[in-house]
């Protein structure tokens, strides 16, 4: 059958408002990025080979020790307490299916912050402990150093094991329970099944989990600073800020986006493989095993410890702090940091929610690959360490400022720092950090809405425009909200960003908490990072109730 | 009123062509089906009238007026072509209720003017209780109404069914046919529909087209697709045939249930005769098959052997072998059932007999 020419052709781009719109938006997410690389690559200083000589060996190794310190920590805590709380019935295991999720809403640094104000020398747990037994010089006895990549592997491991939790349980509960029960027909013992069957078939997303967790330990600062722990994000911060040299700064963050591409491709690729993992579509009531004795007390404290360790300890010593020293706190300008971040939050979330759906939408009404593409590139920012997308970002508004000051300087308008000086890069870095999940969180949504419905309303008379008010923002409306709020947490949460692109004399609950921590006042900025764990707990509801709604075939 | 014109449409997805070719008119006030298996292109047929697709080859005529050029990429879009479309999974809008469903596409100023059909056409389906009621409450029946009524509120120009019964349970959709039916031909809108089942097409059809492939296989009223079928494909697409092979000899062809006219095949060419189940007359050995008005029964039977017989409550299904060994499967009217190795006399009615030529090349016996 003769194939006409016009079938061979790769459909052209059509330029309208959604195509330019989001290839617009794409090249601003990637802008900070090719940026830093121009940067690394144009930079006539011979920093790189001091860099190379010195400390590159020591970022490589810190940070390669902290990833997997940090992965196999969150790998078997997250992993085994899904299993536990999925397929085992123990006295807790209900309450912990939801509390495990807890410490997501505690930032690593301020579990960092509590973790050495309450365990070094002049905190509570070694004071108790000279007191009961007696002792009163540091010589007398052994305490494990805080302040230590084993400490940052720790308090790390504490935050972070729930990205794993999460998806390792949404596996497990997955699987067809067909495979389940032919595992204990076959004699298989709970241990058994866990080991042969439950494991591997959930081995794509545990790998999902893990890589995400591993983004989060490269893009930290607070932790690793605060620990003196040399990873490359801190290098990064301190060739730039303390040797002044945004070259050498560019190079190293060039050698961190290496690392960073390899686990997007890892991520990517365990995506693609989850979907190949179920094996039937009958689902029911799935079987647990009833654990008794010694088997139930040791469930019961392998689930509470995580939880105890990494929200109930430091959610209750800031309270203790908050409620203590409020005083303090308030004279201290609370106020006033949480309007900030409230206020960069909150623009950052609405922003990032309208970017994303049209993004979602103009993908939606595309024909060609290239709006894809153009999409994909604008979702890399969640892995690329907010280090990284400040010295990129920095950079290019620092020098859009300058070029707008001359232009203007030929009309003889004095025009100052339009950008910076303003929370317009901050709030750009932000965009670019979080755009991933209001554009993932939309596209889901809008995934859910059958093509035919677009066809309906638009042979009804309705435009592409139109249809989007009348038949997708409507049924959408709940997705955008949870990717609103996500987002709002997590810009909430956020410090390494915040710390490099705020504007003069402008501090949020986040770096606030920092500067006090860092000058050994935690209690007197307690009552903020209460805050910000406060504003942490919303999401972690979400999933709960998502979880508890999610299980196929349940009605 | 409107009318359609889809003049020489060709379409491919990527190197899968489609569609060759087509060219489909329908008049105002006609209700013209396209039948063919899956994967026909008639689906993207309806999608390129509606302005769902972007037109590749030939042209769309709704009223007159072009609305898609192939050799143009500035065709009209489907919001401004007046082309309802009611789609197989109904996508009713969940948020919506009933009610706002269907005077979705009534835009302010039409309002009081449809209000009155809208009103008819709600109790004409049975839809009046419901206008509150949310699409998932009701059931597939109150569903496929509820499109319908939509695709038609805002007066369309054309209206484009797309398999509008096959997500309805098979009991229902008798009832469901002759409702839609009656609906679409009292607003007399030009309607263009697609199925794969071919008693719904000569039911609710005007003129019906064959497509295999893209292609326009016969165009033509259903009694004309039924009795005249332009090759086995078309004839085998009406239901089940007996497919009994043999050669043309001074015009005519000889099998083993009767003699049957070459109908244009040359002498020697191997053909297949295709009988349809319900062409074939029985009766007891000892009795001649009573012709059924308009037959032409030829005046001659044959005496077979019964391999089985089951009944099917109106009619019976009987199956008889011939001399050759293949067995031929009939459908009678009413209760008829020989014990199988009973003896039955055959007649075919010549009407319901179709010549083609052989497909297939047969084996050297």
């Amino acid at each position: 059958m003769p194939v006409s020419s016009e079938s061979r052709r790769l459909p052209r781009l059509r330029f309208n408002l959604w195509s330019a719109g989001a290839l617009i938006i794409a090249l601003a997410v990637a802008a900070p990025i090719f940026t830093v690389l121009g940067l690394a690559f144009t930079d006539t200083s011979d920093i790189w080979t001091h860099l190379y000589k010195t400390v590159l060996g020591l970022y490589l190794e810190r940070t390669i020790t902290l990833m997997f310190g940090v992965g196999i920590g969150t790998l078997v805590i997250g992993t085994g307490t899904a299993w536990l709380v999925t397929m085992c019935r123990f006295p807790g295991s209900r309450i912990f299916e939801w509390a495990l999720l807890l410490p997501l809403a505690v930032p690593a640094y301020v579990l960092a912050f509590v973790v050495t104000d309450q365990l070094e020398y002049a905190g509570t747990v070694q004071s108790t402990l000279r007191d009961m037994f007696g002792w009163t010089r540091p010589q007398d006895y052994w305490f494990p150093e805080i302040r230590s990549m084993g400490g940052a592997i720790v308090v790390m491991t504490l935050v972070l094991y729930p990205y794993v939790y999460l998806l390792a349980r949404s596996a497990f509960l997955e699987q067809s329970v067909c495979v389940l029960e032919v595992s204990r027909t076959l004699g298989k013992t709970a241990w058994g099944s866990f080991t042969r069957i439950a494991l591997p078939l959930a081995r794509p997303a545990i790998v999902v989990g893990v890589t995400l967790v591993l983004m989060e330990v490269i893009n930290d600062f607070g932790t690793v600073d605060y620990f003196a722990v040399q990873t490359f994000t801190a290098g990064i911060f301190d060739v730039w800020l303390n040797m002044n040299s945004v070259g050498g700064a560019a190079q190293l963050s060039s050698v961190l986006l290496l690392v960073v591409l390899v686990l997007i491709v890892t991520e990517r690729m365990a995506r693609r493989d989850r979907k190949f993992h179920h094996t039937s579509n009958k689902y029911s009531e799935l079987p647990s095993y009833r654990l008794r004795g010694y088997k139930a007390t040791l469930s019961f404290f392998a689930c509470a410890l995580p939880v105890l360790l990494g929200f109930i300890f430091p959610a209750s010593v800031l309270s203790h702090y908050a409620l203590s020293f409020y005083e303090e706190t308030l004279s201290a300008d609370y106020f006033s940091y949480v309007i900030n971040s409230l206020t960069l939050s909150a623009s950052a979330a609405l922003l990032a929610v309208v970017i994303g759906l049209f993004l979602a939408y103009a993908v939606r009404l595309s024909e060609g690959p290239w709006i894809k593409i153009a999409a994909r590139i604008a979702s890399i920012g969640y892995a690329v360490p907010g280090a990284i997308l400040a010295v990129g970002v920095l950079w290019p508004t620092g020098a859009l400022d300058q070029s707008l000051s001359w232009i203007g300087g030929n009309f003889g308008i004095a025009v100052g720092g339009v950008m910076i000086g303003t929370i317009v890069p901050i709030v750009y870095g932000y965009l670019v950090r979080f755009l991933a999940l209001a554009y993932g969180t939309s596209e889901a949504s809008l995934g859910k809405i059958t093509p035919n419905m677009d066809g309906a309303a638009r042979t009804l008379g309705s435009n592409p425009s139109q249809t989007l008010k009348r038949v997708h923002f409507p049924l959408m409306r709940g997705s955008l909200m949870t990717a609103a709020i996500l987002v709002f947490v997590d810009c909430m949460k956020e410090l390494p960003l915040t710390i490099i692109l705020r504007p003069f004399n402008f501090d949020t609950l986040a770096t606030f908490v920092y500067q006090y921590a860092s000058d050994e006042l935690l209690e007197e900025s307690a009552l903020g990072a209460l805050t910000i764990v406060g504003a942490g707990i919303i999401p972690v509801i979400l999933l709960s109730v998502t979880i508890a709604k999610s299980r196929p075939g349940k009605l | 009123m409107s009318d359609l014109h889809l003049e020489a449409i060709s379409h491919a997805f990527g190197d899968n062509q489609v569609l060759s070719g087509v060219s489909v008119n329908v008049a105002a006030g006609e209700l013209v089906c396209l039948l063919g298996p899956s994967g026909c292109g008639k689906t993207t047929l309806l999608r390129l009238a509606a302005g769902l697709e972007p037109l590749q080859k030939g042209q769309i005529k709704i009223n007159d007026v072009l609305v898609a050029d192939g050799t143009n990429s500035n065709q009209m879009p489907p919001e401004q072509r007046g082309a309802g479309l009611m789609f197989q999974d109904f996508a009713l809008f969940p948020h919506l209720n009933v009610r706002d469903n269907i005077t979705f596409g009534i835009d302010a100023k039409n309002k009081t003017r449809r209000a009155e059909w809208l009103d008819h056409a709600l109790t004409s389906m049975g839809l009046v209780g419901y206008a509150d009621a949310y699409p998932h409450t009701l059931s597939g029946g109150q569903q496929q109404r509820v499109a319908l009524v939509r695709a038609l509120a805002p007066d369309p120009r054309i209206l484009l069914l797309d398999e509008p019964f096959s997500g309805l349970d098979v009991t229902r959709r008798a009832q469901i046919r002759t409702e839609t039916l009656r609906l679409v031909k009292q607003t007399g809108v030009a309607t263009l529909m697609v199925t794969h089942d071919p008693e719904e097409a000569m039911f609710m059809a005007d003129r019906i087209l064959v497509m295999n492939e893209g292609r326009v296989v016969q165009d033509g009223t259903p009694v004309e697709l039924y009795s005249s079928p332009k090759n086995a494909f078309v004839a085998e697409f009406f239901g089940p045939v007996n497919k009994i092979q043999s050669t043309v000899h001074s015009g005519k062809v000889k099998t083993p249930v009767g003699v049957f006219d070459a109908d244009g095949q040359k002498n020697g060419t191997q053909v297949d005769v295709l009988v349809r189940p319900e062409g074939f007359r029985l009766a007891n050995a000892d009795e001649k098959p009573h012709a059924m008005p308009g037959d032409n029964l030829g005046n001659t039977s044959v005496v077979l052997a019964v391999v089985y017989a089951r009944p099917l409550g109106r009619l019976s299904h009987v199956a008889f072998k011939l001399s050759t060994g293949q067995v031929i499967e009939t459908r009678v009217p009413g209760l008829f059932l020989p014990s199988p190795g009973d003896k039955v006399s055959v007649s075919v009615n010549a009407h319901q007999a179709h010549v083609f030529a052989s497909t297939t090349i047969l084996e050297a016996r």
